[in-house]
Parts: C-alpha cells; sequence; structure tokens
C-alpha cells in the first residue's frame, strides 16, 4: 500500500494552490494511491544495473550556443498579463517575502 | 519592531563556537540566458529581453545554453571542484512572482560540480581551507519593484511590479559545507572567501562579478553552539548582503544576537533574515518551513548534460592562475614595499599595473602613475580607474618618456591630461604640442647668460658655497624655456659655469 494519507493530499493540494473540497481529498487520495501503487511495481522488475533515466530517449548535450535572438517586445510580452503598469506586470503584493 | 540585545562579540566568542555556511549567486556574463537566447543584459528597458522560454508561455520548450555550462565547469574546476559525468536540471516548485513558470529550473541531486576547496587567507593573514559542497547551475528569477509601501519595502506594499528581463540569466550557486574553526575571524572569513569567489570569476571572464549590480550575491548561515558541543546550532540565514563590507557586518550582528537570544536562555528560530544596510542589522523574514517543500523532480524538457572528458581538461587547461597565487607573485616580481602593495590591491589597480608592465613599464613607474595622478583624477571627477581614458599600454608609454628624459614630470603630467582628453598616445601629443624638453646645451647656456646678465652676483655667492643660490637662475632658464627643460641640466650647467670663472 501507499503512503497517500488525506493530510498528504491536503498538504499537496496547498503547495499547488489548489482549492479541494473535502469530497475530491477522499477521491484523490484513493486515485493517487493507486497510482503510486502501480508506478511502484516497475521498482520489481528493473536491477541494480539499470540506470536512472528521466527521459525516454537515450539523448544528452543537447544545447544551444550563445547567440542573441530576437526577443519579444514589451508590447507583445505584456499582452497577455491581466495587468501591467509602467512596462511590468503588475501583480498583487505577496508578503512572506522581500 | 524592538531592537534586538547583542551580546558583546568577545564575550560570545568565549561561550560559543561559530559555524559559518556561504551561498554565493554568480551571475555568468554569458550574451544570451540560460535556456533561452535573450540577452543577458543590466538595465534595459522592462521586459524587453524576454520570450515565450523565459515568461514560462505554454508550449516554448528550453535549450541549454553550452558557454554557460562551459563557464559553470570552469568554476567549479577553479575552486578545486569535481565535474558530475552525468548531470541534468530539475525543476524547483514554488510559487512567487519572480519567475512567472511556477518554478525554477535548477540542478537538485547532480549539480554541474561537486566536493571542492578553496584556500582563503583573511587580513590577519591567516588562512583557512573552505571546503566546498556543491556548485550548481540554475535560473535567475525576475526583478520585482514593491509600490506603496513607505520605504519600498514588501511590507506595506499595494502591488508589485515584475520586469522578466533577468529571469532566465544563467546563475551558478556554489555552496559551501559547515565552515568551523574560524573563531573571531568567522567575519572576515567570510568576507574573504566572497571576495576570492569573486576574483576568481574575474580572472576566468565567466563574469562582470560587480556586487554593486547584484552579479556575485552571498547569503549568509550562521549558527552557534555552546563549546564542547557536538551538534550544530540552529541557524538562520542573512539575505540581501550585497557588498564585502555587509557581508562581514552582517555575520558579526548574528553571531553578538543570537548568542545573547542563547544566553537568555531562549532559542533560535531557524529562518531567513534580512540584512539593513542602513541599520547595520538583521530582521526576521518568513520561517523555514512547508514554503521550502519544493518537490524537486527531473526536468522533463531538458535531457541530460554530460560533459566529456576532453572538454573538462580542455577547460581545465585554459584556467588562469588562482587570483591570490597571482598577487603572491607579482608582489614578489615587483618588489613594492608592504604597503604599496597592499594599497595596488586594494584600490583595485593591480590589474592595470600588471598591463603596463607587460607593455614595458618599469614596475615602480606604474603603480607611481596609477595610484597617483591617475587616482587622483578619478578620484575628482568620480570615476573608477577602470572608466579612465587611457590604457595601460598608453601610461607604459608615458613612463617610457620620463625615463628616456624626453619630457620631465610636469610635462608628462600635462601629457597624461591631453590623453585622458583624448588626444591620442603619449608620443604623438608630445610632438603636436611641442612639449619635449630642451636638451639643446646652447639653447640653454643662452638662457642661463642671459639670466646671469640680470642677476650678476650668483657665480660669485656659488663660489663661495652658496650653492641655493643657483636656484633663482634656474627658476629663471625654466620660466624662459617653458617648463621644457631638464632643471638638473641647468643646474648642472651653471654649476660649471661657476667653477670656470
Amino acid at each position: 500500500m501507499s503512503e497517500i494519507t488525506p493530510d498528504l493530499v491536503r498538504h499537496l493540494a496547498g503547495l499547488a494552490r489548489i482549492d479541494l473540497t473535502e469530497d475530491e481529498v477522499v477521491r484523490f487520495t484513493e486515485q493517487l494511491s493507486v497510482i503510486v501503487d502501480s508506478v511502484a511495481k516497475i521498482a520489481n522488475i528493473i536491477d541494480a544495473e539499470t540506470p536512472i533515466t528521466s527521459h525516454p530517449i537515450p539523448l544528452a548535450n543537447v544545447f544551444r550556443e550563445d547567440v542573441v535572438l530576437p526577443s519579444l517586445t514589451q508590447e507583445q510580452a505584456l499582452s497577455g498579463a491581466p495587468d501591467q503598469a509602467q512596462g511590468r506586470f503588475r501583480v498583487s503584493a505577496i508578503l512572506d517575502e522581500e | 519592531m524592538a531592537k534586538a540585545n547583542l551580546m558583546d562579540y568577545e564575550k560570545a566568542l568565549e561561550l560559543f563556537e561559530v559555524v559559518i555556511g556561504l551561498e554565493v549567486h554568480v551571475e555568468l556574463n554569458t550574451k544570451t540566458k540560460m535556456f533561452c537566447g535573450c540577452r543577458n543584459d543590466f538595465g534595459d528597458e522592462p521586459n524587453t529581453n524576454v520570450c515565450p522560454v523565459c515568461i514560462g508561455l505554454p508550449g516554448s520548450l528550453p535549450v541549454v545554453n553550452r558557454k554557460a555550462v562551459e563557464s559553470s565547469i570552469a568554476i567549479g574546476l577553479a575552486i578545486g571542484c569535481k565535474i558530475e559525468a552525468n548531470g541534468g536540471f530539475s525543476r524547483k516548485n514554488y510559487f512567487y512572482p519572480d519567475l512567472a513558470k511556477n518554478y525554477q529550473t535548477s540542478q537538485f541531486k547532480d549539480p554541474i560540480a561537486y566536493d571542492g576547496q578553496l584556500e582563503v587567507e583573511v587580513p590577519s593573514g591567516n588562512k583557512f581551507t573552505v571546503q566546498i559542497e556543491r556548485a550548481h547551475m540554475e535560473e535567475d528569477a525576475g526583478k520585482l519593484t514593491h509600490i506603496g509601501g513607505a520605504t519600498g519595502r514588501i511590507q506595506g506594499a499595494e502591488y508589485s511590479l515584475v520586469d522578466y528581463n533577468r529571469a532566465g540569466v544563467p546563475l551558478v550557486e556554489i555552496v559551501t559545507r559547515p565552515i568551523l574553526g574560524a573563531g573571531s575571524e568567522a567575519p572576515e572569513l567570510a568576507a574573504a572567501y566572497v571576495r576570492s569567489i569573486r576574483e576568481i570569476v574575474k580572472a576566468l571572464n565567466v563574469s562582470e562579478a560587480r556586487m554593486e549590480r547584484g552579479n556575485v550575491r552571498c547569503d549568509a548561515n550562521v549558527s552557534l553552539r555552546p563549546k564542547g558541543q557536538e551538534k550544530l546550532g540552529t541557524r538562520t540565514e542573512t539575505k540581501n548582503v550585497n557588498s564585502l563590507r555587509s557581508i562581514e557586518r552582517a555575520v558579526r550582528y548574528e553571531i553578538q544576537r543570537q548568542a545573547q537570544i542563547l544566553a537568555d536562555g531562549g532559542s533560535i528560530i531557524q529562518e531567513t533574515r534580512h540584512w539593513h544596510e542602513d541599520k547595520g542589522s538583521t530582521s526576521s523574514g518568513r520561517p523555514k518551513s512547508d514554503a521550502d517543500d519544493y518537490r524537486y523532480f527531473p526536468e522533463p524538457d531538458l535531457v541530460p548534460v554530460q560533459p566529456s572528458i576532453e572538454l573538462i581538461e580542455k577547460l581545465r587547461s585554459e584556467l588562469p592562475e588562482n587570483p591570490a597565487a597571482k598577487r603572491k607573485r607579482l608582489a614578489g616580481e615587483w618588489g613594492f614595499a608592504e604597503m604599496e602593495f597592499r594599497d595596488v590591491v586594494n584600490a583595485g589597480l593591480m590589474d592595470f599595473i600588471e598591463e603596463a608592465v607587460a607593455e614595458g613599464a618599469k614596475p615602480q613607474a606604474a603603480r607611481k602613475w596609477y595610484s597617483g595622478e591617475i587616482a587622483r583624477i578619478a578620484n575628482s571627477e568620480d570615476k573608477d580607474v577602470s572608466e579612465m581614458n587611457i590604457t595601460p599600454a598608453q601610461v607604459a608609454e608615458l613612463a617610457r618618456l620620463v625615463e628616456s628624459g624626453k619630457i620631465n614630470d610636469r610635462i608628462a603630467r600635462e601629457v597624461l591630461s591631453a590623453v585622458l582628453a583624448g588626444e591620442g598616445n603619449p608620443d604623438e601629443i608630445v610632438t603636436s604640442r611641442n612639449l619635449e624638453v630642451v636638451s639643446d646645451d646652447g639653447a640653454l647656456i643662452a638662457a642661463i647668460d642671459e639670466a646671469l646678465a640680470k642677476q650678476p652676483d650668483v657665480l660669485e655667492k656659488i663660489r663661495e658655497g652658496k650653492l641655493q643660490a643657483a636656484g633663482a637662475v634656474i627658476g629663471a632658464v625654466m620660466q624662459a624655456m617653458k617648463g621644457q627643460a631638464d632643471a638638473a641640466r641647468v643646474r648642472e650647467l651653471v654649476l660649471e659655469r661657476a667653477n670656470r670663472a
């Protein structure tokens, strides 16, 4: 069985800034448990020789040369902003950091 | 906010052992950002160096800047680190508008460089070996301006404005292991360590390394433990320390503040603190809590970074001389007095003098020009010597002109002003302004004759042993030659004349 608990789901929801109802907490606790348990099965079919990867494609060292490419204009950059002022994105003040 | 009680520094050190840890962020000077081709420039119009990648628009894909990886490896090698053979990037998830993606692309388990060390000398001459845990690549965040608060700080602000020009600029974060055993010199060591890192990245030419612009930034962790205790104390992390002097002061302040709390039976809260340069104190920021649950996971949009042995060895072979070792070498080669050399280093003139010497100047002559007249003029114009319009080659040429006797010191200062004014090289100025010292004895003798005719008793006085009487004649001759004569030669000629007659 996985370690997913309702409290953990509430915690993750908080971190992700998602407002969950208690019904959703119960439902997601069950669903996430199934997912985690399913993924855990992989541990049974690999051995110590299997390299850890985060990609399905064996590819490494994809680089870009240090060459300037065109940027957006300020108007374009701000075109999707809900609010703006003085050429900048305007956001509500968030008090937990300076 | 109540003012914190501070324990006397000496007393704090009697009771507690100081442990510090330093995190230094170095902004790289690549032309473009870490994961996109936007310009990496300081001071441009807000949100003009941004693109879908660095403002996190859906569907955009990052691509790693090759130069940034090479610069990061070079930094790692210069601080004695091993280089990770199979690294990659992770997402560090947090919500704050300084990054539009809601995560920072960083490195977590597999930093590009790890297990290094740096020998650092503090002003007393004591040396400490600082162990380096890791140096990892990440992207810088955007710049927030808080509007509406009385002091421009977040407290009381009504809203904030975000400029993403800096978002995505390549950073290397260098993290030390806990540093023990520095005792009363912990504050000096913290500053000296950051100075060393700054010198190294400057020598590597991978960063502009200007602290006032935030190219090099330091977070200082400080904790205390009662003497004899094994377990490390609770630490605080002081941010916003943007000068070497502030680092020293902030560490000292935290030692005194924490010592008083502990001595009073209190406990230290693990938290972020902010340094206030104006007040010389730190204040509580946010406590470390859920907010630090970053849920790192491998960045699915980027593939692993696997630097080849060839690349690593090539970068190793190109490393410049360690700045501290270089200072030691130059101090020996130049033969300056200890104070002279220290002044040169503190004034940031060493590199200029080195270049001027490479251009053929004698070390003392180069030093004299840079720490004398050039520094004086720069200072009077409120500029840095690096901003002065004169090259080390021109300084070397100026020094050569004086040495060869073509011009004297006074004329040389005039030539210097002309060089600074953009009139050309010293040689050209001497020619175009017709400043060459008159060394033709004929012209000098004629001027001496004229001066002696007006002061006929001078020769007699000299013969009586009153050599200072020659001064009046020398002065008159120099005036007649408009200063373009070698005063020593005039004196010789006057004395010769007196002895002959």
